[in-house]
């Protein structure tokens, strides 16, 4: 037990590892503040590209959006970061960063504004059309806030999991949480700072 | 057209993929094992788990919830590290498949222990009264009337989230468990060259593609039943 609290919850070490684990918090959250949005914003232009009349167009986004589910979003961030100085394209971390988790997110994020989409009734379609409404004001002002609406909760917990997999830009040595955690770890050779780090993400 | 080659040549090279063509399909095993190993074993302790709550014993339920959010709402990766480096400073020391392993099925436990409770409380009181009133016991009624209905209540959303924890396999590289990315790496750093990842890619989505169009079946077979 002593040797746990030593080595685990020691308060000494976490006092000095505070600012750095502080300093990769707020890189986390920058990194969120990029991703969140971009992600969003790709979902949402997917979803509609998927409901698209056109059976080539719907398909094609289809595929794209199982084929990034498919692939391990640490699989897609070492191919972007590892793979692309091979063509002669050298991303920072954080481009690799935002590449990699945009291609990611928006795929989970498309497929649930899909879902949401639709489950907005066609009637409601009919009826916005009939009253001389225009095909994406149909969409912007009428079956968009509802199947956001109804798609809420899938959002908000594809949200969370977004921000929990930001530890994996930690690989890339872009400087978040868990990489300051790992590096005052390897300093004071000691694992409360992999826990300091683990309650800030609580 | 130069460009093309120069393309070819750094992500589809013939003859990186020939020589390290074992190495990434030995990542391959390793991966189907873990993901094996974890689905068996997550699923079961979080279906284990959802069962030792409905005895509703204080004490063990507030224990399992907070075993649950843990789990939860830690990264996976972050655990991966806690326990593979933290562990040894105790006098435990896992070798890295086992460290990989161990996390990943409890936090499949914890998710799933989640979706079966949430499978369990969906099911009407009155199918339990009914069950005990015709004589089964708690136990029996417990077997035979509310778990077949809430299991095949939960199959979509354990689906999903067992495709996503069985993806986190790739996390193993950063302890240095040989699955597929971290052969790949390896050869990447080796040959000098882009291809082995490719290799890498394209052997994730030969594995996970089923998979995620298996779910897409379920999910769209739930719905239209339940309309």
């Amino acid at each position: 037990m002593e040797a746990i609290v030593q080595q685990f919850f020691n308060l000494a070490i976490m006092e000095r590892a505070l600012p750095l684990i502080l300093a990769g918090l707020k890189q986390t959250i920058v990194i969120c503040l990029i991703v969140i949005p971009l992600g969003l914003a790709g979902g949402l232009a997917l979803a509609i590209i998927s409901l698209s009349h056109l059976r080539t167009v719907r398909w094609a986004a289809i595929v794209a959006i199982d084929f990034f589910r498919a692939i391990p979003p640490l699989v897609l961030l070492i191919f972007i970061y590892a793979g692309l100085p091979f063509a002669g394209l050298r991303p920072s971390p954080m481009t690799a960063v935002a590449i990699a988790f945009f291609l990611n997110t928006s795929s989970y994020y498309g497929e649930i504004y899909r879902a949401g989409i639709e489950s907005v009734g066609q009637g409601q379609w009919d009826a916005a059309r009939s009253t001389g409404l225009q095909a994406y004001q149909t969409l912007t002002y009428v079956v968009l806030p509802q199947a956001v609406r109804n798609v809420l909760p899938d959002l908000v917990s594809n949200t969370v999991e977004v921000v929990k997999l930001t530890s994996i830009a930690s690989v890339v040595a872009l400087p978040e949480l868990l990489y300051s955690a790992e590096m005052a770890r390897s300093v004071t050779f000691n694992s409360s700072t992999l826990l300091c780090c683990g309650r800030s993400c609580v | 057209m130069e460009a093309w080659s120069r393309f070819l040549d750094t992500f589809f090279n013939w003859d990186v993929i020939e020589r390290y063509f074992p190495a990434i399909m030995k990542g391959v095993v390793v991966t189907i094992e873990i993901a094996a190993a974890v689905v068996v074993t997550g699923t079961l302790l979080g279906l284990a788990l959802a069962i030792v709550r409905t005895f509703r014993l204080l004490a063990v339920n507030a224990l399992i919830v907070v075993f649950v959010d843990m789990f939860r709402a830690l990264p996976p990766l972050v655990l991966v590290l806690l326990v593979y480096f933290g562990l040894p400073n105790i006098g435990i020391n896992l070798p890295s498949f086992a460290v990989l392993w161990l996390v990943l099925a409890l936090v499949l436990a914890a998710f799933a222990e989640e979706i079966f409770w949430a499978g369990i409380l969906s099911i009407p009181k009155g199918q339990w009264e009914a069950a005990r009133s015709t004589g089964l016991g708690f136990l029996g009624t417990l077997a035979y009337i509310v778990l077949p209905q809430a299991i095949r209540l939960t199959v979509p959303p354990l689906t999903n989230r067992t495709i996503a924890i069985t993806k986190n396999t790739a996390l193993g590289t950063v302890i240095g468990v040989g699955e597929i990315l971290n052969q790949a790496t390896t050869a990447q750093s080796f040959s000098g060259n882009a291809t082995p990842l490719m290799m890498g890619a394209i052997a994730y989505v030969i594995l996970f593609i089923p998979v995620v169009v298996l779910g897409r079946l379920l999910e769209t077979r739930f719905a239209w039943r339940r309309v």
